[in-house]
Parts: structure tokens; C-alpha cells; sequence
């Protein structure tokens, strides 16, 4: 878990801090990443255990992923509006919403595909999310539209010319499609650069197919290097190193409105969905790495770690529990938001 | 008379100036050339994007999401085609988030044959686009139409379509815009950039007022008894000519719809000709099979089965691969007057 032992960067310099844990961050926000790493898990295994028990049709979802997805949502700039950061996100987000304050039942609504889920109304995937209020633009299933998408906010915080900047994120399968290529063309036009962290969540996967057999590049992220933009791979299973460097990247980004490509190396726990079987895979644990490290530090106990754990087990239950006896979207309501305002798109009412 | 190209650029600039259009953009969209067909020259708010399709379509998607207003194009839509997932997000975005996310969006495109554009630079849209549910589509016949369709498009919170008929674009009007000067040379000098070094040149934009073609409104711009056309784009013109020529020389009084919006559209207008005429012909250049106009004429042979004299009839493009360059090919390939007059005779002529 060392800091900088992993880290590879092409245009900026790594700097590390020395806080009060003897680790390169405070004590206060190594506890506070690590419950939400672990609150972010909880999360993931019940609607995991909902999918097994028939209350779900269809689990996604991204346990391996918090160690990097939590201090993206810590570090964001939450809020509405131009000004805050945009975040374009894949469907293995859920650490980073958690970060940003999304409690147990907004996942849960939206995988037991309730009436009164926020996001989509009980009409699509699990963490499939979409918050206005948070700049969080809606999450969909086609894989690389979000980096195309992501060039129009970044187009409006640049017209706008205030330190908000645009968050897009993905897998490392996914940066074959078109759109991570107009994403690094549009955003390092010269004089036009535009105000993007543009990170790619290497879990080594697409589906079932090996980074080996899609890519010849060595990291994805060497591929902003013949734009002139500044690219970085860092040990997305460390979240101490999560931490610093995207504080730094986001900070430069803020400075020059210039945008930076980040790749972290990330774990898939649980397979790609549950059209995989959504079981444990054996493969580096973010969670149980950092809580093995925060032992050592004394930082925090065996008790601590349980009495966490089993709370946030409670809650989610008990979410759950609720969520069952919520209404079911209507049949009647499928025409409900064709179009703004509640317009009519159904042609036989025209 | 402005042309309709001109009418586009004075939309744009009342959007600008009135309705906070904060960016119109696409591939030469900007200065120096201001759109292939200079229907962006002038702007205060338009600027040149790379040669990509997608990107144009995913940075006017994200704008949107911000609350500004965008205007995009894609310079034919022969090119439109490898962004048609992204245009399926766009129109499903607000309903798939049960109405929390908005995409406040109008993309432009010329379509359809005309000015021998060859395989590239003829294809057709509509009937695509209506299958693309969450969108709204519109498609002007004429100048000032196009000028209250586009002011429309911008103000509508959802995504809109503008589909721009290339033949017509260098067509002038017989109404004038509302603000527009009456003499065609002084608004050319004021708003059309001079040919050579324009780095200096700016638009000196006439007062322009608000015009709204609300959409989903057709238009009838011939009336009569005898048999119903429905169409729009350059076709209004056509069959506008046809319905001419068969009253002048035939006695024959042929009512022309214009659509102007093809989803959502007018289906009372439609109802009401076909109600009064009995006879329907719908008529437009995309490929014929599963063309748009199959689904009005399934529509009027369910619902107005009973009032029906005849079969209606739909004519269209000729569901080829593409449209050939010489003339003999392109005429051949998509609906010309003589085409349209001679199925109105046909449609006339059957008996029940």
C-alpha cells in the first residue's frame, strides 16, 4: 500500500503527505474512506443476496471498484450547476455515490425496481443512477456513450469559466468504443482543452473477454499521451493512493482547465453481473487489504471493523424490508415522461 | 425573400439574442465558411467541432444536461448513422430517468435528394427518425416555416430533430420573416458574408420578432375534395405544382397537406382531409419499406376504413441501397412531379 510504489505518471509529480496516521493521509479520512469502502460493500452484497433471493431480475454492479470509487466521490465538487463537478459514470459507481451521501434505499428502489426509485421509476438495470441535484448524469447500459456525452459538460464549464470540471468514468473494454477517442480529441483541442478527468477502471475485463486479447497499448491511458494530455496509471485497490493522486489531478485540472486521463488498476469481485453468477472471485480485496492495514496501524480495532459492519448489515436489511412493501410501477404509466411535462408521445392520443 | 438557409441563420440568431442559445456548432459550422450550405455564417455563438459525428451528438447531449440551450448539426445526415445509439439515449433519457433528466437539445441536418448529391449526400432521415421515440422531428417546406419550426425546436425541452430539405435551402420564400427587410439585396448585405477574406466581416442583423410554428401542427396549402396528399419537405412543393396543374387543367381540386412535424403530427388535420376527400396519397423521398408513411396509412385504413374511396396509397423512395449520381438515376430513385401526378390519377381513377 505504499503511496507512490505503484503509481506511474507522465506529466505531473507525485506529492505525498504525512498525517497523523503515520500513513500519507489523516487518521479522520482514512476512517471516514474506509467506512464508506465498507459501507459501499455492504451495499453491493445485499443487492447481490436481493438478485439470489428472486427480489431483483438482474444484478451489476461494482464490489472491487471503492477503493478508487470512494475517494473520487469524497473529492467531487457536489452540486447543481456548472460551477460543481459533473460526474458521467459507469454502472460500477456505487462507491463513489455512497461518498457523495446516496443511502440504502435509492440502490435498492432502483434494483427491486420500485415505483419510487428516483432514477429510473423501476425501469432499468441496478445502479443505473441518475441525480440532478448532484450533477450526476444518468447512467446507461450502452458501454463508452458516457465519454461522449461527458465533452458537452465540460464544453459548458469552460463557456462558464468557473472550477467546476467533468468526471467520466469506465472500463478498460470499454475504451475501445469511438467515444473514448472523441473524448481525448475534443478535450485537448489546443486552445479549446477542456476541463476533463477522463479515468478508465482497468479490471483487466470485458465480460469474459482478457484486457490481453482487446489491447496492444500498455496502459490505456498512454493513449492521451499523443494529445499532449496529461496521463497517469495509479493502484486503484489502494485508496490512500486513490486519494492523493486524484486530489492532485483534480486540483490541476481546476488550475489549467486542462484535462488529464487516469487509469486505475481496479479488481471485479464478483464477475460482471449477474449473468455470470455474481459470485466471489478471487482476486485482490480492496476492503479487506485496507482494513488489514488500519489493523496494523491501530487505527482501527477488530471490533470497530465488526461493530461497523453489522450495522450497516442492519440498515441495509432493514431497507430492504422496506423496499419490499413499495409500490410496483403501473402498466398504466408506461407513457408517463415520453416527453417533458408529460406530453403525449403515444401517437394513438394525437 | 429570404431563402430558407437565411431563415435558419436568422432562427439561430434570435435564439442567441432572445431564447440564450449559448452554442451552435458542428463540423464548419463556424467561421470562416458557416456551414456547408452558410446557414450559420454570421453567429455570435457558432464554432467548428472536429470531424465527429458522435462527439457532436454527445457534447450537445451533455450541454443540454447542464440546462443550456445547443444547437447542433450534422453537416448531411448521410453521416449521421454511426451515432444512432447516442440519438436513441437522447430520446429515451428523460423517460428512462422517469422525467429527472432533460435533454434541451436541436440537432440539424440536411436530408434527401435534389441537388445530385450522389450516394453520400441524398440519403433521407424521417422515416428513421420517427423511429427514434423521445424525439420530436420537424421538417419546413418554406423559408418562414422554417424560421417558426426552428424557434419552436429551440424552445421545446425536449430533443428536437430539425430536418433541413437541401433542395429548398437556396429557395426563396413568398412571406416574409418577421422583421425582415422587403428588399432581397440589402439583406443579403447584411447578413450574407462577402466572398474572399471574411475575417473582419461581421453580421449586421435586421430586428427580428418572435415567429412560432408550433410543432405537431400541419399545414393545408391546397385545399379541395377530391383526393388528400400528405407530405412535407421539398415534396410540398411537388405536389403543391401537381395539385396546380390537374385544377388548371383538369378541374380537379386536390387538398396537399404540409406535416411540417413528423412525430409528434397532426393526426386531426390528416383525419379531417381524408374524413372530407376519401382519398389519401402519402408522399416523401425516404426508402419505401417501413417508411413512416406506412404507419399513417396502417392508421387511416384502421380508423377510416369505413369513410375510405380508394386504397391509400404511399410513394416513396425506392428501397435502394442509395441514390445514384446522373440525373436519369436520381429521378428514377426518389418521387418526381410526374411520379405524384400520375399516382393521384390512379388513386382518383379506382372505384369502391
Amino acid at each position: 500500500m505504499a503511496v507512490q510504489a505503484q503509481s506511474k505518471v507522465r506529466g505531473s509529480k507525485s506529492k505525498t503527505k504525512s498525517g497523523s496516521s503515520g500513513l500519507a493521509l489523516p487518521k479522520q479520512v482514512l476512517i471516514k474512506i474506509h467506512d464508506l469502502m465498507l459501507k459501499s460493500r455492504v451495499l453491493e452484497e445485499r443487492m447481490i443476496k436481493i438478485y439470489k433471493v428472486g427480489e431483483a431480475y438482474f444484478w451489476i454492479g461494482g464490489p472491487g471498484e471503492e477503493a478508487f470509487g470512494v475517494p473520487l466521490g469524497l473529492l467531487a465538487n457536489k452540486g447543481k450547476g456548472v460551477q460543481h463537478d459533473w460526474l458521467h459514470l459507469h454502472y460500477r459507481c456505487s462507491s463513489t455515490l455512497v461518498a457523495m451521501g446516496m443511502d440504502f434505499l435509492t440502490p435498492l428502489r432502483l434494483i427491486m425496481n420500485k415505483a419510487t426509485d428516483e432514477c429510473t421509476g423501476g425501469r432499468n438495470f441496478s445502479n443505473h443512477y441518475s441525480f440532478p441535484e448532484w450533477n450526476v448524469a444518468p447512467v446507461t447500459s450502452p458501454i463508452g456513450v458516457q465519454y461522449s456525452i461527458a465533452i458537452g459538460t465540460a464544453r459548458a464549464q469552460q463557456r462558464s469559466k468557473g472550477k467546476g470540471i467533468t468526471i467520466v468514468t469506465g472500463g478498460d473494454a470499454g475504451s475501445a468504443e469511438g467515444d473514448f477517442a472523441s473524448s481525448l480529441i475534443w478535450a485537448s483541442r489546443r486552445g479549446s482543452e477542456l476541463p476533463m478527468l477522463i479515468t478508465v477502471q482497468n479490471n483487466k475485463w470485458g465480460i469474459s473477454t482478457h484486457f490481453d486479447e482487446q489491447h496492444g497499448e500498455n496502459h490505456v491511458s498512454d493513449r492521451g499521451q499523443p494529445f499532449n494530455m496529461r496521463t497517469t496509471v495509479i493502484n486503484g485497490n489502494d485508496p490512500i493512493e486513490s486519494y492523493i493522486r486524484l486530489e492532485e489531478e483534480m486540483a490541476y485540472i481546476r488550475k489549467t482547465g486542462k484535462p488529464v486521463v487516469l487509469e486505475s488498476t481496479v479488481s471485479r469481485l464478483f464477475g460482471h453481473s449477474s449473468a455470470s453468477g455474481a459470485n466471489p472471485i478471487d482476486e485482490i480485496d480492496c476492503l479487506s487489504d485496507f482494513q488489514t492495514l488500519l489493523l496494523k496501524k491501530d487505527i482501527l480495532t477488530e471490533k470497530n471493523i465488526k461493530d461497523l459492519q453489522s450495522g450497516y448489515e442492519k440498515e441495509a436489511k432493514a431497507a430492504q424490508d422496506q423496499v419490499r412493501t413499495e409500490m410496483t410501477p403501473q402498466a398504466s404509466s408506461i407513457w408517463d415522461n415520453y416527453f417533458v411535462g408529460n406530453e403525449t408521445g403515444n401517437w394513438r392520443e394525437f | 425573400m429570404a431563402n430558407m438557409a437565411q431563415a435558419i441563420r436568422m432562427a439561430l440568431h434570435y435564439g442567441e439574442k432572445h431564447l440564450d442559445v449559448k452554442d451552435v456548432f458542428g463540423q464548419d459550422v463556424g467561421p470562416p465558411m458557416g456551414g456547408v450550405f452558410t446557414a450559420t455564417q454570421g453567429l455570435d455563438t457558432a464554432w467548428n467541432t472536429p470531424l465527429d459525428e458522435r462527439g457532436i451528438v454527445g457534447a450537445a447531449m451533455g450541454i443540454a444536461m447542464t440546462g443550456d440551450i445547443c444547437v447542433a448539426e450534422i453537416q448531411f445526415c448521410d453521416y449521421i448513422f454511426n451515432t444512432i445509439d447516442l440519438l436513441k439515449i437522447a430520446g429515451n433519457t428523460n423517460w428512462v430517468t422517469n422525467g429527472n433528466a432533460t435533454l434541451p437539445m436541436v440537432l440539424m441536418t440536411p436530408v434527401g435528394a435534389g441537388i445530385r448529391g450522389s450516394v453520400y449526400h441524398s440519403h433521407s432521415f424521417d422515416a428513421w427518425a420517427s423511429r427514434l421515440p423521445g424525439w420530436k422531428v420537424v421538417m419546413p417546406s418554406n423559408p418562414l416555416d422554417a424560421y417558426g419550426l426552428l424557434i419552436a425546436a429551440i424552445k421545446d425541452p425536449n430533443p428536437v430533430m430539425f430536418l433541413k430539405p437541401k433542395a429548398l435551402l437556396r429557395v426563396r420564400g413568398q412571406e416574409l420573416l418577421p422583421g425582415e427587410p422587403e428588399n432581397e439585396k440589402e439583406l443579403k448585405a447584411m447578413i450574407d458574408a462577402p466572398v474572399g477574406d471574411r475575417s473582419q466581416w461581421k453580421a449586421k442583423w435586421p430586428e427580428l420578432k418572435d415567429h412560432n410554428v408550433p410543432i405537431g401542427k400541419a399545414k393545408i396549402t391546397r385545399s379541395g375534395s377530391a383526393a388528400t396528399i400528405v407530405t412535407y419537405g421539398r415534396h410540398v412543393l411537388m405536389c403543391n405544382d401537381v395539385a396546380d396543374d390537374l385544377k388548371k387543367n383538369q378541374g380537379i381540386d386536390l387538398e396537399v397537406i404540409d406535416l411540417r412535424s413528423i412525430y409528434p403530427y397532426d393526426w386531426s388535420c390528416i383525419k379531417q382531409s381524408v374524413s372530407k376527400t376519401g382519398r389519401v396519397l402519402f408522399v416523401n423521398e425516404d426508402t419505401e419499406v417501413t417508411n413512416f408513411a406506412e404507419h399513417l396509412s396502417y392508421r387511416v385504413t384502421h380508423e377510416l376504413f369505413y369513410e375510405l374511396m380508394a386504397r391509400p396509397r404511399v410513394l416513396a423512395g425506392k428501397n435502394l441501397p442509395g441514390i445514384g449520381l446522373h440525373a436519369n438515376l436520381e429521378e428514377a430513385s426518389v418521387p418526381q412531379v410526374s411520379d405524384i401526378k400520375s399516382e393521384v390519377l390512379n388513386l382518383l381513377k379506382e372505384v369502391p
